[in-house]
């Protein structure tokens, strides 16, 4: 079989809106998509320096999500401040491990490994890598599946927040951490969006013939 | 450049920029890029009619999920109940208003949305008729498909469920079963959603 072409040997560009192969505008020169009319962009505008900002404000506030509290417990007039880690040793302890493993994997393995993996994809496309490109366009397929499961910890504390108001017996508030957790979540999930696999592609192509 | 026809277009694999020209699929068959593996497109077959079904009875069911409670809870006479909206409205009480909207968001606003949006495309398309605003809605579609979670508030609400269940009686209200549904629901809806074929069957319609 013909060495098969990318879309960008081809001088094509894929639009962004709706999937549609259009002919690639002259440089210099916007394009729009003949069908959507979406401004035409070979990778996503600005891809590596809008993943690398999301990311490294994300990766700044992972330390506050897990050392602050997550959930101020009042029962009985004693206040019990829990981290994110510590409810998971609570689960744990109170015998549910299988939640507990949930939780764990959920809000502390998922986050620390997004943000590990798109250090590893960022770095690797800045050199222009050619290592292993199908094994990390899976490591951004599996990232961008993983992502929304990071946000478990936080609908667990506003149900709790919501169930649990007993006047004097016992209440639970948020803790300062539930906002830095809010925000790891959120900005890993937009870096990986704003990373364009296709780059991990370009190297190769660039260099076999 | 070869000549492309209209019915078989060339398509680009969205992970690695491989091009590739279409061909016809057998029923339920799939073709995805020898390079990376990504699914380029698939049989479609009926998917505008499946869809349809799926995104309106999940559309049904995402309002019994919102008028009836999820989680109650009742221990020496006091009785309190937890609801979709509830959880973020309590959350943007205690001060964490950037907390609340991405529960909101998540959660209500962008499903229902989803949902919505889909259902009155899809409409129009199966009476053969353009809908107004159709690229746009199609892109805003795009742009929160991966914000909508609502399966792990599923999760989040089981986890609830037995961090509560050693200090007072907790219930699973008639939203929760409605909530199992509604997952299914939206997850067959978004397994038979094609966003090329969908663009495909607009450009069959005529202008209105």
């Amino acid at each position: 079989m013909s060495k098969q072409l990318t879309a960008t040997e081809m001088g094509l560009v894929p639009c962004h809106g709706c999937g549609l192969l259009c002919q690639a505008p002259p440089p210099e020169q916007h394009g729009y998509c003949p069908r959507c009319q979406a401004p035409l962009h070979a990778r996503r505008p600005g891809s590596v320096q809008r993943a690398w900002a999301y990311l490294v404000s994300a990766a700044i506030l992972f330390f506050p999500a897990n050392l602050l509290p997550m959930m101020l417990t009042t029962s009985l007039g004693r206040t019990q401040k829990d981290t994110i880690m510590s409810g998971v040793v609570y689960l744990w302890v109170s015998g549910s491990w299988p939640l507990a493993l949930v939780v764990f994997v959920a809000s502390i393995m998922v986050p620390l490994t997004k943000i590990l993996a798109l250090f590893l994809l960022l770095i690797t496309i800045q050199l222009r890598s050619e290592w292993a490109p199908l094994q990390r366009t899976r490591l951004y397929r599996l990232l961008e599946l993983v992502g929304p499961w990071s946000m478990l910890d936080i609908y667990v504390l506003g149900l709790l927040v919501s169930l649990v108001q007993l006047q004097s017996l016992a209440t639970i508030l948020p803790g300062p951490a539930a906002l830095a957790f809010a925000g790891v979540v959120v900005l890993s999930m937009l870096s990986a969006m704003s990373l364009d696999p296709r780059l991990i592609w370009d190297p190769i192509g660039e260099n076999s013939d | 450049m070869p000549e492309s026809s209209h019915e078989y277009p060339l398509i680009a694999c969205h992970d690695c920029d491989l091009v590739y020209q279409e061909t016809a699929l057998p029923p339920g068959g799939e073709a995805r890029c020898q390079r990376c593996g990504a699914l380029l497109y698939r049989d479609t077959t009926g998917c505008i009619q499946r869809s349809l079904a799926y995104c309106s009875a999940a559309l049904l069911v995402f309002i019994l999920v919102n008028a009836f409670p999820i989680l109650e809870l009742e221990t020496q006479g006091i009785r309190r109940n937890a609801t979709l909206y509830g959880t973020a409205l309590t959350l943007y009480h205690e001060n964490m208003a950037p907390v609340a909207a991405l529960v909101a968001l998540t959660t209500l606003l962008v499903p229902a949305l989803e949902l919505a949006a889909i259902c009155y495309l899809l409409l129009f398309l199966n009476l053969k008729r353009r809908p107004p605003g159709f690229a746009d809605l199609m892109r805003l579609i795009q742009l929160m498909r991966p914000w909508g979670m609502v399966e792990v508030f599923l999760i989040g609400v089981l986890v609830s469920l037995v961090k509560l269940a050693h200090m007072a009686h907790v219930l699973p209200g008639l939203g929760l079963w409605s909530f199992g549904v509604l997952i299914l629901l939206m997850a067959a809806s978004a397994g038979s959603f094609d966003a090329h074929e969908i663009w495909r069957q607009y450009e069959k319609c005529p202008n209105s």
